[in-house]
Formats: C-alpha cells, sequence, structure tokens
C-alpha cells in the first residue's frame, strides 16, 4: 500500500525528462520570439538615428527626391530623399500584382473548377518549380532576356520599372495561386452544387458564387504576393537599373529600397549619416512588411465574421 | 451572347492564361538549362573561380554552399523541432502563445535582405565575427526557421490525436509520446519539409551577401584542419556561395566569360533545387509507404 | 424529449465485508469550461468485475471514463475524488504517468503504432523500463494470448500492426494495454467500430480477463452491456441515475429513465 503510495506520489524519470523537454521546447519557441523583437530593435534603432541623430526631418525624408547622403544639399541639409526608391518599390510591387492576378486566378480556378485531377497533378508541380526556382536565377534571366527584350521594344537601356515588373510578376504567380488555391477549397462544395443545379452554366457559377464567397481569400493571396513583391532584392535589383531618380516612364533606369539596401551598405561606413540613411530604408521594409502583415488579419478577421 | 458561349469563351481564356503561364515555366526552365549545360564539365565543377580571366570554375561556390547548406540544418533543425514541440504539446492557450505565432508569422515574411542585413549588424558588426560561413549559417537559420517551425509543427499536428491518447495512457509521458509515438509518424511530413527548406536555403543569396561574404579565399582541399585559415572546413572564413556568385558576377561583370559561367552555374543551382524537390516527394512517399505498411 | 427527475436515482452501495472495491468516485464533477458536463459522479467499482456505463450520446458515460485515468487533464477541469487503493488519483500530486500504468485504457478506434505488432506491446514496457529480450518477448506473448489475438498474429510479429483489420486491431491495443499489467482496464466503447465477429470475439476475451482485472466499459449497445457485464451504471445529462447488478437493472430497474432507455422507448 505503501509502496504504490509513493509510487504514485514521487516523480518519476517520465516527469522529469518531461519537465526539462518542456523547458528546452520552450526555450527554442522563446529563441524565436526574442529574434524578432531583436530584428525590430535593432534595425529601428539604426534607422531611427538617420532622424533623432543626423535631425533629418522624417517628411523631408520620406518626400524628397534626391538621394545623395554624403552629399550636402543647396539648403544644408544631407540630400536623404528616400521617394524615388519608394516610389520605384511600389510601382514594382503593385504593377506586378496587377499582372500576376489574372493568371493565378486562371491557374487556381482551372486547378479547383475546370480540371480538378488534371489540373491539380500537372499545375501543382508547376507551381513548386516556380516557387522553387531561386530569385539570383530569375534575376539573371532577366537580365539575359527580359532586359535586352524591353531594350528592343522599348528602347532605352532595358533596364526599370518594367523589367523588374516582369521578372518579380513570375515570381508572386506562384506565391498567389497557391494561397487563392487554399482559398478556393474552403468555398463549401454546396455552393457549387447549389448554383449548378439552379441551371447555371459552370462559369456562372464560378462567377456569381465562388469567385464572390473567395474574395477575402483573393485578397491575402494578392497581398501575400505583394509583400514577396515589396521585399525581394537580387532578383529586381539586377535588373532596375539602380539609379537613385524619381522614375518618369517605366523603361529608364530606377531603383527600389532593397536594391539601394543591398548595393549600399558594403560601401557605407557603420554609424554615418549615409549608413544610418540605409538603414532608416530597412526600417521601411521592416514595417512596410508588418502592415502587409496586419492587412491579412484584418482581412481574415472581417471573412470570419461575414460567415 | 448566351450563357453557354460566355461559359465557352471564359473557360477558353482560363486555359489560354494557364498555358501561357506552363509555357513561361517550360522556356524558363529550357533557357536555363540549354544555355547552361554546355558550359558544365568536370573542370567547370570543380576548379576555383577566375576574377579577370576565363575558364573560372565554381568548385570553391558549391563546396561553400553545400557546407552552409548543412550547417545551417544542423543548427536551425533541433531549434525549429524544439519550437514546433511545444507549439504543438505544450503551449497553452494564451496570449503568450498567440504572441509567439504571430512573431513567427511576421519572421517568415521579413524579406530576407533585411534578415540577413540584421545577421550582418549582429554577427559581422557587434560580434566581430566578420564575414564568415558561421555568421552566414546563422543568418539563413533565422530565415529558415520560422518555416520550418510551423512545417514541423502542421507535421506533428497532422497526426491523428488518436496516437498521442494511446501513448499517453500506456503511461508515456507527453515528452515520450511527442517524441516516442507522434515524432516518428509525422517523420515523412517532417523530412519533406527539411529538404524543401534545404531548397529554398541553396538558392538563398540576399540573406548572404553581408554575412558570409562576397569573396571565395583559395582553399586548400588536402587541409582538413576546421581552424586553419586555408581549410575547406574552417568555419570562420568568408564564403561567396553559387548563388551569391552569379548575383556577384551578373552585378559587377568583370569576368570576360561571366555570362557563360552564370549560364553554368545557373543550370547547377536548377538542377540542385530541382533534386531537392523530387527527393523530398518521393522519400516522403516512400517513408509513408513504409509506416503505413501499404505497398 | 421526455423530462426526467435528475435528483431521483438509485445507486448500489456493496457492502465493503463481502465486496472488495477496486476504484470508487467521490462526487466526481466535470467542467469544460462553463459547461458542467458531470454532476455528482458517485460509484464503486468491485473487483473482478466488468463494469458498463450505458447510456445516449451526451449523456456523460465517455467523459466520466476518461476521467478515470485522468484523460481529461487538459481539455476539462475535474472536481471530487478518485480513489484507487486508498489513494485520491485525481489529486494535483498525483504523478499520472505512473498512475496510467495501473489504470489502463483502450479507445474506442483501434489506435496503434505504426510500428510492427510486436514493437506495439514491446516499446512501452521498454519505455517502462524492462530491457531483458526474454522477459519482452514472455510478455508479447502472453498479452496477446490474453487478448485472444496471438493464434492470429504468431507467426509475423514483425508485420506493421496498421496491416491488421480493424477487430485484430482493437485486440491488439487491449493487448497493449494488458502489457503494462494494469490493475484497471477502461475500455471506451471498443467494439463500436467493429463488425459482429470481431465483437464476438472481443468479448471472449473480455469475459477471460475478468478474473485478472478490474474492467470499466462505455458501451452504445445494450446487448453488449447485459451480454457481458456484472454492473451496469446508466448515465443520462450529465448524471448517474442507476447503478446496480446488470440483471436487475435490465430485468427490474428502480428508475423510469432506465427503463425506458433499455426497453427503447427513451425520449
Amino acid at each position: 500500500m505503501d509502496k504504490i503510495k509513493r509510487q504514485l506520489t514521487s516523480s518519476s524519470k517520465a516527469t522529469r525528462q518531461d519537465r526539462i523537454g518542456k523547458l528546452v521546447a520552450f526555450l527554442c519557441t522563446f529563441l524565436i520570439g526574442l529574434l524578432v523583437v531583436s530584428i525590430f530593435y535593432m534595425v529601428a534603432s539604426r534607422g531611427l538615428a538617420t532622424f533623432f541623430k543626423d535631425h533629418v526631418s522624417l517628411w523631408d525624408f520620406l518626400s524628397h527626391q534626391n538621394w545623395n547622403p554624403s552629399q550636402v544639399g543647396k539648403d544644408g541639409t544631407p540630400e536623404v530623399g528616400a521617394l524615388p526608391m519608394i516610389v520605384g518599390s511600389f510601382s514594382v510591387t503593385v504593377l506586378s500584382a496587377i499582372l500576376a492576378t489574372p493568371f493565378a486566378v486562371s491557374m487556381a480556378l482551372f486547378m479547383t473548377e475546370i480540371a480538378p485531377k488534371r489540373g491539380q497533378k500537372v499545375l501543382q508541380p508547376v507551381i513548386e518549380l516556380l516557387v522553387g526556382i531561386p530569385s539570383v536565377v530569375y534575376g539573371f534571366v532577366g537580365l539575359t532576356i527580359v532586359v535586352p527584350v524591353v531594350r528592343a521594344l522599348g528602347g532605352g537601356t532595358g533596364f526599370g520599372i518594367l523589367s523588374g515588373t516582369l521578372v518579380l510578376f513570375v515570381m508572386v504567380l506562384p506565391t498567389i495561386t497557391s494561397m487563392y488555391v487554399d482559398s478556393l477549397r474552403s468555398v463549401p462544395g454546396f455552393y457549387r452544387e447549389a448554383a449548378l443545379a439552379l441551371g447555371a452554366t459552370r462559369w456562372q457559377s464560378i462567377y456569381k458564387v465562388i469567385l464572390r464567397a473567395s474574395v477575402p481569400g483573393l485578397l491575402t493571396a494578392i497581398i501575400f504576393g505583394m509583400a514577396r513583391a515589396f521585399g525581394e532584392a537580387l532578383a529586381v535589383q539586377m535588373v532596375i537599373g539602380n539609379a537613385s531618380l524619381l522614375p518618369h516612364d517605366l523603361i529608364s533606369p530606377a531603383s527600389t529600397l532593397t536594391s539601394v539596401l543591398t548595393t549600399g551598405i558594403g560601401n557605407t561606413v557603420m554609424g554615418t549619416l549615409p549608413n544610418n540613411a540605409l538603414w532608416s530604408l530597412a526600417l521601411i521594409l521592416l514595417l512596410m512588411s508588418l502592415a502587409f502583415n496586419l492587412l491579412v488579419r484584418v482581412i481574415g478577421s472581417k471573412g470570419r465574421l461575414t460567415k | 451572347m448566351n450563357a453557354k458561349r460566355i461559359d465557352k469563351l471564359a473557360t477558353a481564356v482560363i486555359s489560354l492564361l494557364v498555358g501561357v503561364v506552363v509555357l513561361i515555366l517550360l522556356s524558363l526552365i529550357g533557357y536555363i538549362l540549354v544555355t547552361g549545360l554546355p558550359h558544365i564539365s568536370w573542370h567547370f565543377l570543380t576548379s576555383p573561380s577566375q576574377a579577370f580571366l576565363k575558364g573560372g570554375g565554381i568548385g570553391d561556390q558549391l563546396f561553400n554552399s553545400f557546407y552552409l547548406l548543412v550547417l545551417t540544418l544542423v543548427i536551425s533543425f533541433p531549434i525549429a523541432l524544439g519550437a514546433g514541440i511545444y507549439l504543438f504539446e505544450y503551449a497553452p492557450k494564451n496570449w503568450v502563445t498567440n504572441t509567439i505565432r504571430v512573431a513567427i508569422e511576421v519572421l517568415s515574411s521579413l524579406p530576407s535582405v533585411v534578415v540577413g542585413l540584421f545577421g550582418f549588424l549582429l554577427f559581422v558588426v557587434e560580434f566581430k565575427l566578420g564575414f564568415s560561413i558561421l555568421s552566414g549559417a546563422i543568418a539563413l537559420t533565422f530565415f529558415n526557421l520560422p518555416l520550418l517551425t510551423r512545417s514541423i509543427e502542421n507535421s506533428l499536428t497532422a497526426v491523428p490525436k488518436l496516437q498521442r491518447e494511446a501513448g499517453l495512457a500506456l503511461g508515456f509521458s507527453r515528452w515520450q509520446t511527442v517524441l516516442g509515438v507522434i515524432f516518428p509518424e509525422a517523420l515523412p511530413g517532417i523530412l519533406t519539409a527539411v529538404i524543401l527548406s534545404a531548397g529554398r536555403i541553396f538558392g538563398e543569396a540576399a540573406a548572404l551577401i553581408y554575412t558570409a561574404g562576397q569573396s571565395a579565399p583559395i582553399l586548400n582541399f588536402a587541409n582538413w584542419n576546421p581552424f586553419s585559415p586555408t581549410s575547406p572546413l574552417n568555419p570562420m572564413r568568408p564564403a561567396e556561395t553559387l548563388a551569391v556568385h552569379i548575383w556577384k558576377i551578373n552585378s559587377e561583370g568583370i569576368m570576360p566569360d561571366a555570362s557563360a559561367v552564370s549560364a553554368g552555374a545557373s543550370a547547377v543551382l536548377i538542377v540542385v533545387v530541382l533534386l531537392f524537390n523530387f527527393s523530398a516527394r518521393w522519400l516522403g512517399n516512400r517513408i509513408y509507404r513504409k509506416i503505413t505498411a501499404s505497398k | 424529449m421526455k423530462k426526467y427527475s435528475l435528483t431521483e436515482n438509485y445507486i448500489h452501495k456493496f457492502d465493503p465485508n463481502k465486496t472488495t472495491i477496486g476504484l470508487s468516485t467521490e462526487d466526481l464533477q466535470v467542467f469544460y469550461g462553463d459547461y458542467h458536463a458531470m454532476y455528482d459522479g458517485n460509484l464503486q467499482f468491485p473487483k473482478n468485475a466488468i463494469t458498463a456505463m450505458i447510456g445516449a450520446s451526451g449523456s456523460g458515460k465517455s467523459t466520466f471514463l476518461r476521467c478515470l485515468n485522468r484523460m481529461n487533464d487538459d481539455i476539462a477541469t475535474v472536481k471530487g475524488k478518485i480513489v484507487y487503493q486508498g489513494i485520491d488519483i485525481n489529486a494535483p500530486e498525483i504523478n499520472v504517468y505512473e498512475m496510467r500504468k495501473h489504470v489502463g485504457m483502450v479507445f474506442q478506434r483501434p489506435n496503434p503504432f505504426a510500428k510492427s505488432i510486436f514493437k506495439n506491446i514491446a516499446y512501452p514496457l521498454q519505455k517502462a523500463g524492462i530491457k531483458s529480450k526474454v522477459e519482452l518477448k514472455e510478455r508479447v506473448e502472453k498479452s496477446l494470448r490474453q487478448a485472444a489475438l496471438w493464434e492470429e498474429v504468431k507467426d509475423d510479429l514483425n508485420r506493421s500492426a496498421l496491416a491488421l483489420s480493424g477487430g485484430q486491431q482493437q485486440r491488439l491495443c487491449i493487448a497493449r494495454a494488458l502489457a503494462m499489467n494494469p490493475d484497471v482496464l477502461l475500455l471506451d466503447e471498443p467494439a463500436s467500430a467493429l463488425d459482429p465477429i470481431s465483437t464476438g470475439k472481443l468479448e471472449q476475451a473480455l469475459f477471460e480477463l475478468k478474473n485478472q482485472y478490474m474492467i470499466i466499459m462505455v458501451t452504445h449497445s445494450m446487448q453488449q452491456a447485459s451480454r457481458t457485464s456484472d454492473y451496469t451504471a446508466f448515465f443520462h445529462m450529465g448524471h448517474v441515475l442507476e447503478f446496480d447488478r446488470t440483471e436487475r437493472i435490465f430485468t427490474k430497474p428502480h428508475i423510469q429513465a432506465t427503463e425506458d432507455y433499455i426497453s427503447g422507448n427513451f425520449g
């Protein structure tokens, strides 16, 4: 009796193991959390130095067009106008998302509504391969094919927003497609059946019922695609021309936040204004990525409410 | 136009757009392989690169890529597994857990260039590790952790709950149940996730430019002492990977046969990544079949 | 649905000098968040007997059973006492992992591990500290015999357990639970996923087991309760309305609700 009592109330190898295991597992999780906090802290502390230490006005930073951090402009303040990069980043992001969406929607509809079995079998690997191709390879192909073609058709050097958009279009396509496929799959089957039973054609059922039911899903997918486009660095940097000028058309050299960062960080000295200004660009990237995340969450919770 | 014709037209338009995408993929891969494969030779794969002369290879870069991949997986897998197990088995349902989940989600969507710059700031600048394989591997770990953690947690969750109950009812602790019962059954999913992440790591360049660096010092493949600066195994040496090499020769362009070398290197990169992709699927299916004994 | 009184009940009490009680509950209550799923469970389970727990879906019988080896810990709040060998095993200081070795459980759907038949039984034994290969073999064989599965699988113990039929898998799960040498065996609708022939074999195995184990079984099937059990408890809306010898329950129940339920006039 006492033996059993002791056995049942004292800790055993299993409980000790469990306690240690739980602790180790928690530490791993905590490490990831800590990592996110430190990324934000460190990038923010460098990026904000431009405004607090070097006293550049935030408004000037966001609205001025001259990016030449090592020079002092006519008005006596350093030339750190990030507008060209901000415009460049948003242009390639929005244009590539607009271009990719009809293709992604078609791909997703083909896989879920038009030829679910065959489409899935053929297009799933297509998506996976497109995701799998490294971004430098996209950049290389962009450099050797897209840029010369743009040059031949549009004139100029061929480098610029159009080339960046075309490269990003292929890169965000699989992201938007696969996320939209998931959301189409979650549209209940009886929606389709109900529509078809009422005598609707397949397109009517898609257009009137399925597309409408999946609008929040499509928006989420597009935002994810935009987040990928906004953060993509090398592929864009290789084809955009890297001129920190406010873009006037789609075929003259421009730059994005990421392209200036990749080329600039190595050429500036830590702690100086030109370097801090680059970290401010990184901070914008970080905040935009957070904003995309937030947007997805807002859409997600709204979508749930209407169900 | 009546509904039937609209239906036909819409189907045709959708099929056309799908066809264009398939065509883009095929020509992409075809182009890379057709322009790249002719450059690939034993010499190309094994000899060091040249900065100003023709005929350089990618031997060191290829080795660096694989070495970095192995190091990254060795560092990131245990952490991702631990975090995956915690979120699956132990995490209480409260705001702390929710916050951590959001943090993981945010980390997975951060641009890799930002993650690389953070690695640069922390390891190269603050800890003074310099451009090194170790700094690169840790930066890639940051970039790899959120996705790998999530896939591991998903694979664990996909194992039927009944299995967990079976383990617990036999007097297993939660830890023993996860490790001894659930983990083996989740293994196909976890392996697939690891191999797919390997493909991602292998092709990543933006996070490496300022961590592992852009130079490939001469390596002496007869020297396996990890503390010697010319040893390939030395984790403290700078190391340009294949992906970074492609980026570098295309943006600096002082190498006379840059486009030939990048075509060859791109083809190698693609082939390796495709191999990872196919083996992930093949291995996953095979282990799954072996475990469930359905032949 | 007909309203039955939830306070009127008949719970048979045993004479401690005549019957040995293996397990008993005192005021067991279960809450899922705010939802009160089980009220004042006061039951005594005699040793060397099979007790069946019957009642409609959602009556609380499975919830009650899962409390007995603390399988509800993660999902519900369980108040009250569960007394085993004079110890309250529902107390927080109890080492639940050790306790579950005394109180084993088999679930509604067969859940063998994705390992070989042999490993299914040997693995938990190894985890419990048994190293000798000879002993492992002996205990695997003994438990498979007890679960009436040995003759069917003795020639291919290395086959994956997932290749067995549903009925065989369920008996393997019983063998796996028995191999740990528990005192109490909890069965949660063990035959609900099985065909009649497998069910027959399972019941036969249970019948032979009750000499050595105390069995508490939740079942949907009244025939199964009347065929196999010695005692029966009737659950309704989170209350135990009646507990008595099985033959009494099925011939002359004390409570109207029980009578309606067993005669099929319920609800």
